[in-house]
C-alpha cells in the first residue's frame, strides 16, 4: 500500500468512525431540557471558534492578513442578506486584490 | 417520534428533502470553490490526481482533509496526518451526540444517517426545539456533496494552470464559509455571548494546542445553556414553535 493510499483509508475510516459515534451513543431517546439548552447553543460556539481559527491563524499562529480582510469582507456581504456563494467570492476577488497590489 | 408528532400540516419527508436541496445548493457551491483550493493543496503535498480526487469521494470532511495533507505534505508521519485529521474532526463527536435522538433506528442505521452529518446541513437542520430534521439534512447535504467532487476533481485536473490557490484568495473561502452559518445562528443575545466566548476560547489555544484542539475545546461554551434562565428561555421557544 503506497504512502497517500494508507493515508486516503486511514483518514476515511478515522472521520467514518467520529461521525458514527454520537449516533450510535445518543440514539433512539429525547434528551433531557438542560441537554438540549446546550445543543441549542453548540452551533453558535463551534461555528465561532471555526471562523477565527481560520480567519486569525496560520497553523498555530496568530496571524492577519489579506485572507482576514477577505473574510470580513463577505461577512460584510452576509450581513448584508446576500447568497453564501456571493459571500465567498466577495472574500475571494477581495483577499487576491489585496495580495495582488 | 417527532416526524408523527408535528401535525397533519407538517411538511412531508418528500418536501422537507426538497427544502433541504434548495437550502444546500448556494452551501455546495461555495463547497465546490473550497474544494478546489483542496485539491491544489492535496497536489502541492505530493498525492497524485486521482488520490485527490478518491480522497474527496470517501472522506467527504474538509478540515479533516486539509488537516491531514498538510501534514502529510510537510512530511509528517502517517499517524500525525491521521491524528491532525482527527482533532480537526472532533467537532463531529458533539455534533453527532446533538443529532443522535433524531436519527431513527438501530445502531448501525444511526450511523450510516450520521455520516450525511456536514456543518452547514446540521446547522441548517437545526429546529429551536433542540431536535433536528433529518430530511432537511439529507437533502442539504445532497448537493454539497456533489459540488464537493466536482470543485475536487476540477482542481486535480487544471492544478497547474490554476497554480497558488492563495494568489486567487481561496484561503478566505473557508472561514467565509462558516462565519455566513455564524451570521445565521446569532438570532438572540445569549447566542451571540456564547459565539464569543466560543471564539474567545479558540484563540487563546490556537498558539499551545494541535489544530482542531481549540475548536472542540470552543464547544464548552455551549454549557452556557444549563443556566437557569437559559433553560427556561430554551422551553418557552421550544413551545412557542410547537403552538
Amino acid at each position: 500500500m503506497s504512502a497517500s493510499t494508507a493515508l486516503i483509508v486511514g483518514v476515511a475510516l478515522t472521520t467514518a468512525a467520529m461521525k458514527a459515534a454520537g449516533p450510535i451513543a445518543a440514539g433512539g431517546r429525547r434528551l433531557p431540557t438542560a441537554a438540549l439548552s446546550v445543543v441549542a447553543m453548540l452551533a453558535p460556539a463551534l461555528l465561532a471558534a471555526l471562523v477565527v481559527t481560520s480567519a486569525f491563524a496560520d497553523g498555530t499562529d496568530l496571524a492577519v492578513g489579506a485572507d482576514t480582510a477577505g473574510v470580513a469582507a463577505g461577512g460584510a456581504a452576509a450581513m448584508w442578506g446576500r447568497s453564501v456563494i456571493v459571500c465567498v467570492i466577495v472574500a475571494a476577488v477581495v483577499c487576491a486584490v489585496l495580495r495582488a497590489v | 417520534m417527532t416526524e408523527t408528532t408535528t401535525g397533519a400540516l407538517a411538511p412531508t419527508p418528500r418536501q422537507r428533502f426538497r427544502a433541504g436541496l434548495r437550502a444546500g445548493i448556494p452551501f455546495g457551491l461555495a463547497a465546490g470553490v473550497l474544494s478546489i483550493s483542496f485539491a491544489l493543496v492535496a497536489l502541492d503535498a505530493g498525492l497524485s490526481p486521482l488520490a485527490t480526487i478518491i480522497m474527496s469521494v470517501v472522506v467527504f470532511a474538509g478540515s479533516a482533509q486539509f488537516a491531514s495533507v498538510a501534514i502529510f505534505g510537510g512530511g509528517g508521519s502517517l499517524a500525525a496526518a491521521i491524528v491532525a485529521a482527527a482533532l480537526a474532526h472532533s467537532r463531529f463527536l458533539p455534533m453527532g451526540a446533538s443529532i443522535g435522538p433524531s436519527l431513527p433506528g438501530g445502531p448501525l442505521r444511526r450511523a450510516l444517517q450520521g455520516q450525511t452529518v456536514v456543518d452547514s446541513s446540521w446547522a441548517l437542520a437545526a429546529r429551536p426545539d433542540g431536535s433536528f430534521d433529518r430530511w432537511l439534512l439529507f437533502g442539504s447535504t445532497l448537493p454539497q456533496y456533489v459540488m464537493w467532487q466536482v470543485g475536487t476533481i476540477a482542481g486535480a485536473l487544471a492544478g497547474d494552470v490554476i497554480g497558488d490557490p492563495d494568489r486567487l484568495g481561496l484561503d478566505a473561502v473557508f472561514p467565509t464559509f462558516f462565519l455566513v452559518l455564524l451570521i445565521g445562528e446569532l438570532r438572540n443575545g445569549r447566542a451571540r455571548s456564547v459565539a464569543f466566548a466560543g471564539a474567545a476560547i479558540a484563540l487563546v489555544l490556537v498558539p499551545i494546542t494541535p489544530i482542531g484542539v481549540p475548536v472542540l475545546v470552543a464547544s464548552l461554551a455551549a454549557l452556557a445553556g444549563l443556566s437557569r434562565r437559559a433553560r427556561e428561555d430554551f422551553e418557552r421557544r421550544a413551545a412557542e414553535v410547537a403552538a
